[in-house]
Parts: C-alpha cells; structure tokens; sequence
C-alpha cells in the first residue's frame, strides 16, 4: 500500500491508465486541429473527437450529436443557464433550483437574479432531497428552466430526477441538471430521466481535467441556446474555441470505461463504503451520516463525529486526503452551506468528513483510513471540552460560555 | 493549508491536556468559544502561594492551531503569576505559532481563556473572602 491515500475522488479522480496512453498520441504526431478540414492531421483529429463524442452520448443515453463539448461542468452549467435565459427571454425569466447546488449553478443564477430574473429555491429535506411535487407547485407560465443536479458533491444524495423530469416535459418546461457527479457513478439515462441539457465534467470521471460537455437535446423538445463563448462557431455554434483534442479523447475513453464497467464499479465502491462505515460504527460512538441512507452516490461517505473538529481530524490522518465541511478548511471561514440546507447543526457541520472512495481504492486502504480515524476521533475527544461536557451529561448548548 | 513546524509539534504532543477540579478554590476554569463557531476552549489554572500559577490544564474543540495555541498558553503560565499572565497577548501566541491570518483567532480565544481563567479564580477568592469569618 502506498501512502499518501487518496480518498477524495469528489474533489477530482485518477486519469486511468488506458485514458491516458489514448490521450498521448494527441499530443504529439496527432496534433492536428480537428477544424482542419483540408489535411490529414485534421482529419484525424475530427475523426477522434467525433468518435469520442459518441462515447459520451452513450454514457447518458444520448447521440453524439447533442454533446458540445466544453472546459468542464462550470463551463456547462454557465452555457445551458445563461444560454436558455437569453434564448427563451420572450418566455419568461422565472427559474426552479435548490440550495445544495454547485456554485457553478448557484453564482450564475445569482448573475441573472442581478439582471431581473426571479429564482425559487425550493427547500430540501434533511437527507437533500427535493420534493417533485415542490417542482411542479413551484412551475409558473414564466418558468424557463428547472436546474436541479444529479448527486450533491458533499453528501453524494441522488436527486429524484426521473419525476422532476416528468414534471417538467408534462409542463412543457426546460431540465437541466449537473451530473458532475453523477454521470458514470449510476445509471443515467436522459430518455428516461426527461432531461433536456446535462453538464458533465471528465476528470469526476477518470479522465482529464480541463474537458467537459454539455448535452443539448435535438429532438422532443429541441433545444436553443445563446452561445456564451463566441468565436469561430466551433461546436454547432454553441461553443466556439479550438478543440482541446486530446482532453476529449481522453473524455471519450474514460466515457466508455464507465459504461462498460458500471456494474463493477458500482459494486466495487459500494462494498468498500459500506466496509468503511461498518468499521467505523462498530468502534466510535456518536456519528452522525449526513445525506440519505440509501439514495446516495455508491462511493460517498459523509459523517459528522461529535466533539471533534474536522480540520484537526484530517490533522490525524494528514498521510490520507480527504475533505471537511468545517469552517477552518474554507477560506470563507463558514461551515459548508450544503450540510446547513440540509439543517445538520452547525456544531456538527464543523465535525464532518467526507470520504470519497473511488476505483482505484483498495480494501486494504479503506482498513488503513479507519484505523487512523479511530485513533484520531479518540485523540482528539480525549482531549475535546464538549465530549467531556457530553459525558458529564451537559449538554454544549446549555454550559455557559464566558463571552469573550 | 500547510502549517508551521511548531502547531504540529504541539498538535502531535500536546502538553497539559485534561481537567483541574472545578469546584476547588485554587482552581479557576475559563471556558469560551462555541461550538457553532467550530472553537471551544476550556483552560484552567490552579494557584498557589502568592499568586502564582502552579498547573494549568485544557481541553479544546477546534482545528489543529486552536489545540497548539491552549497547549502553548498552557505552557506559558505555569509558574507565572496572575499580574504576569494577565499580560499575555494574542499576537505572542500567533507569532510562536506563526499562524496564517486566517488562524489568528485562534490565538485571540487563547488569550480570552486565560483571562477567563484568572477572572474566574478571582471571584472564587473574593466570594471566599466575604464568605469567612472576620
């Protein structure tokens, strides 16, 4: 085993070693831009992209033809929000979302709330979870597009995107959703989820970083978009810029691997995420799971451990990479605005942690990242004022704190 | 984040983790920060003859510069009296620590929790003295 462990495959994944030997050749004799339309070289480079892209459409259950591809899920999210408002503004400019959204779909609203538009935030339940029937109350004659992501990236919960779909085509309203997370992680489908435009992101997936896509459904409905990126009218015209080549053949490749090995992979992480909250159960008292129980990314964990600070956790494991929703592990100093939509105390928000496992972990890491858990969590509360409060039967809120 | 040789030496060794007697009268406990916050400090100093500070104990909720700077504070006024302590400032700590702005309140709960500590320990002993007989 070699350490440091790698436990944060939310944050961003591995390249796979057979994405990466497909990518190389592009960078060097087949370095050719793929809008030469006159030469070898492009015509290669075309032929790769091309080929990549139907790989990425299968992935969701969609034609070659309706991925754009981009810099990454940002890239996306900004194009289908931005793209539908000024495309569909005769419509209306009343938009549907939900608090646990990336920033990327958060801060892009916020720019067209700055313009005039009107967002519903619709509320989540403890463990995430939007309501489908909050979705359709919510719908106005004015509503342009319901944005609502596929798996959250800190508490990996799984949105009922196959109602809202529903909703949304009975309605005859736009759905996007950011699958980030999502895509490749379970099955995903945008026939039979009703999606409409799908932000992906390659190196969430085993591949590069700097590569992204943006489904746009063609058909039932088909779907207009403003261009943010203006330029050569590269990509439909929906994207303009030079194609990043080896990243999409990089993306294309990792695509199919997910594909062909789903079912694998789903087990695989699921196995290894249930061994690592057995583990951890059995050992420490007073954890919490954040998120839901069962609808939730295979290979994400995310606990809260009571009376100990997140950041001086990953202090006691600092040979394994993990993340925390503390406040001291942001530069913003607040707890993560996900967990406290989800109405996880704060105090507990400070105390979280989330594993991502990914394809590349092991059994034997998963053993190695809960036994320093163990250890640290005992460390730590050993010496944590609250879990002597706790123990004396005090609760924190109830002691009284000198002002400072 | 990377932090400084000595946060992690006192992260790796804390020196006087654990609890004093609240209940006794040589014995004062400042407890501040809140859990909300991510940060909970609780300091407690045990005086002996002509003030001066004979042990000092703590425990701390919060990241790793917030355990260093109890542990060091800790370290600091043992042997030390009341007036000596009183003057520690939060800037001392954070420079020891060499702490990254963003850290500097942990420092500032630091000192906030000795003079806690001290102000506690006074008002045991005034509350003593007018409790005895003249």
């Amino acid at each position: 085993m070699k350490l440091p462990i790698y436990m944060d495959n939310h944050a961003t994944t591995r390249v796979d070693p057979r994405v990466l030997e497909r990518m190389l050749p592009f960078f060097s004799d087949d370095f050719g831009n793929a809008a030469s339309r006159n030469h070898p070289f492009g015509w290669k480079a075309e032929a790769a992209v091309e080929a990549a892209r139907e790989e990425v459409g299968q992935l969701i259950g969609a034609s070659g033809r309706e991925i754009v591809f981009t810099s990454g899920a940002t890239e996306s999210d900004n194009l289908a929000i931005l793209g539908v408002a000024e495309f569909y503004q005769s419509k209306g400019s009343h938009f549907i979302t939900q608090p646990t959204e990336h920033k990327a779909v958060l801060d892009t609203l916020k720019v067209l709330e700055r313009r005039g538009a009107s967002v519903t935030y619709l509320p989540v339940d403890r463990t995430g979870l939007v309501r489908p029937e909050a979705v359709e109350a919510a719908l106005t004659d004015k509503t342009v597009l319901v944005t609502i992501m596929a798996a959250n990236n800190e508490v990996g919960t799984l949105q009922p995107l196959a109602e809202i779909g529903a909703i949304c085509r009975k309605k005859g309203v736009l759905f996007h959703t950011d699958a980030a997370q999502g895509a490749g992680k379970f099955d995903f489908d945008v026939e039979a989820m009703n999606v409409d435009l799908v932000s992906l992101s390659a190196h969430k997936l085993y591949g590069p970083k700097g590569v992204g896509a943006l489904y746009v459904r063609r058909k039932n409905p088909r779907v207009r978009l403003s261009p943010t990126m203006h330029g050569g009218g590269h990509e439909r015209g929906m994207r303009s810029g030079t194609l990043n080549v080896p990243g999409i053949v990089g993306f294309g490749e990792a695509a199919r691997i997910c594909r062909e090995e789903l079912a694998h992979e789903i087990a695989h992480t699921q196995a290894l995420r249930e061994r690592l909250y057995a583990t951890l159960t059995k050992e420490l008292t007073h954890l919490t799971l954040n998120g839901h129980p069962t609808l939730r990314l295979p290979g994400n964990l995310n606990l809260s451990f009571a009376f100990v600070e997140g950041e001086a956790l990953m202090m006691a494991m600092k040979d394994i990479a993990v993340s925390s929703g503390s406040a001291c592990t942001s530069a913003s100093l607040e707890p993560s605005y996900v967990l406290r939509a989800l109405g996880v105390p704060e105090e507990l928000a400070h105390s979280s942690i989330r594993f991502g496992i990914g394809r590349f972990n092991t059994e034997a890491e998963v053993d190695y990242v809960a036994s320093k858990v163990i250890t640290g969590v005992k460390k730590l509360r050993a010496m944590s004022p609250l879990y002597e409060m706790a123990q004396e039967g005090v609760g924190s809120a109830s002691a009284s704190f000198q002002a400072p | 984040m990377t932090y400084s040789e000595s946060v992690l030496n006192h992260y790796e060794n804390p020196q006087n983790v654990g609890a004093l007697d609240k209940s006794a009268e040589d014995v004062g406990t400042g407890l501040v920060g809140a859990p909300a916050c991510g940060d909970v400090m609780k300091l407690q100093i045990k005086v002996g003859e002509g003030d001066i500070i004979q042990d000092a104990k703590f425990k701390t909720f919060g990241c790793g510069s917030a355990i260093a700077s109890s542990s060091l504070v800790t370290e600091w006024v043992k042997g030390k009296s009341l007036e000596e302590a009183m003057k520690i400032r939060n800037v001392d700590i954070a420079n020891e620590l060499a702490l990254p702005p963003v850290k500097i309140h942990c420092s500032v709960l630091a000192e906030d929790a000795i003079k806690a500590a001290i102000a506690d320990y006074r008002k045991k002993q005034q509350s003593a003295a007018v409790g005895s007989p003249a």
